[in-house]
């Protein structure tokens, strides 16, 4: 694990000096291009925390991730007064204990056992009943994934009929976890060519999504769409080929 | 707390059941039990009121309002009755460290301990390695020569791993092989969990969920 010395500086010379930089206090190894790393950033950017960010290339891992993340070598990694804390879900609640700013989680404990079931749901079932139906021209059971798909998101929608956001009137925990939805969804639907949201199907998902991207947290840290799109016609490709 | 109506819906066996029981009891919250017959295939009308999108136990229900799965749960708990034996720690960072271990213990069943007793062959040469090197990672990585997961303190990550350690037994038999041979320092902490009443009172007999298994084998197909 990373030392905890908090008086680590780094020395850089220039022209006339000696110039000492403290180390970012917040820093995060992400990548911009995954829902999970956005939701740490957005968390961040929710509370008005500065943080230093890192991209990652996950195909030649940076010494700082492996040793920072030892035991899953993945990011997001938020990295606080050189402490490391993984897991994106482990990082919000991180974020939302440790920064002053507004709530991510609601206060009362039974309105956050409600935020974090529908966060897990969103984060779990709800994904990869998505991703699954997504994928399935290249895997098996297209109609009966579309149809699991299809069961998860009018949860969903039935969830957001009197709210602007999963959290209420603002952006929070469960939005910040449901991220995948809004925005890489659409991406993936027009590189695989299986679309699963319409707004007659789902009319207050589509409202939602709508929202959130118009959020200030959000419309100004988002991935370029192109080049998402480039990344996932890519992944089509390498799996059409595979079959 | 005064006029608290606390129920427990749960299957004897659950390993997830058994996390809410046992910090019930660390906590000396006063609940009703009620029994649901996961083993067979009927869930009652309760369940699927309580439960509707996952329709599993356990739930706690506390003043009519249900709160499910076991890790969200165990923080509503926390949260509610947070008097008495914290389960968590303070500290954000040290709270991050628990939830991130109890995350990773959580994998363990679903990774590996399930193909343990429902496969056979090379499939669960395989789960038995996954599981012997992750709970290897865990007593290095996570336990180390503390006396529980958080040091000093019983709390959410033993609480987490104790309801997975109480099918071991069982996954021992059907693995051929000795959690105690490979982990000794698991070992020990297991031991140690079990001195408390809250976990030694909350434990399900493991010679029944060897029976238990072996039943669902004979009821999937599965020998």
């Amino acid at each position: 694990m990373i030392s905890e010395d908090k008086n680590h500086h780094l020395k850089r010379k220039n022209k006339s000096s000696t110039q000492l930089i403290e180390m970012a206090e917040v820093k995060l190894l992400g990548v911009g291009g995954s829902s999970y790393s956005r939701r740490v950033e957005w968390a961040l950017k929710i509370k008005g925390v500065k943080y230093e960010f890192t991209e990652e290339d996950l195909q030649s891992k940076s010494p700082l991730l492996l040793e920072s993340n030892p035991v899953h070598k993945k990011i997001p990694v938020l990295i606080h007064n050189c402490k490391a804390i993984c897991e994106s879900m482990v990082i919000l609640e991180y974020i939302d204990e440790t920064f002053e700013g507004p709530s991510i989680l609601p206060q009362d404990p039974y309105e956050r056992a409600i935020a974090r079931f529908w966060a897990k749901f969103l984060d779990g079932k709800c994904l990869e009943a998505v991703g699954k139906a997504l994928w399935s021209k290249f895997g098996e059971e297209e109609e009966k994934s579309k149809q699991e798909a299809y069961e998860v998101l009018k949860i969903v929608d039935n969830e957001l009929k009197d709210k602007k956001f999963i959290g209420g009137d603002n952006i929070g925990f469960v939005d910040v976890a449901a991220n995948y939805i809004p925005f890489w969804l659409e991406i993936v639907e027009e590189a695989t060519g299986v679309v699963l949201v319409t707004s007659e199907k789902f009319p207050h998902l589509c409202a939602w999504r709508d929202e959130y991207l118009n959020c200030s947290e959000v419309k100004e840290n988002l991935p370029d769409r192109d080049t998402m799109l480039g990344f996932f016609k890519a992944k089509v490709l390498a799996a059409t080929v595979a079959k | 707390m005064e006029n608290d109506k606390v129920i427990l819906l749960d299957f004897w066996a659950s390993m997830l059941g058994l996390r809410l029981r046992v910090a019930l009891a660390e906590k000396e919250i006063e609940y009703e039990y009620k029994e649901e017959d996961s083993a067979s295939n009927i869930k009652s009308p309760l369940l699927l009121k309580m439960n509707p999108i996952h329709k599993k136990v356990p739930v706690l229900i506390h003043n009519g309002k249900p709160v499910c799965e076991s890790f969200i749960a165990l923080e509503y708990i926390d949260e509610v009755w947070k008097d008495k034996a914290p389960l968590l720690p303070t500290d954000p960072y040290e709270r991050a460290q628990a939830r991130f271990w109890a995350d990773y213990i959580d994998k363990l069943y679903e990774n590996f301990g399930r193909k343990i007793w429902s496969t056979k062959g090379e499939v669960q040469e395989g789960a038995k390695k996954g599981l012997i090197d992750s709970l290897k990672l865990l007593e290095q990585a996570a336990l180390g020569d503390k006396l529980y997961f958080g040091g000093e303190s019983f709390g959410f990550a033993d609480i987490a791993l104790i309801g997975i350690y109480s099918w071991f037994y069982a996954l021992e038999i059907f693995g051929n092989f000795s959690i105690e041979a490979e982990c000794p320092k698991l070992d020990a902490w297991d031991k140690r969990c079990k001195l408390r009443e809250s976990v030694s009172k909350s434990l399900p007999d493991p010679h029944k969920i060897y029976e238990l298994l072996l039943e669902l084998k004979k009821t999937y197909g599965l020998e």
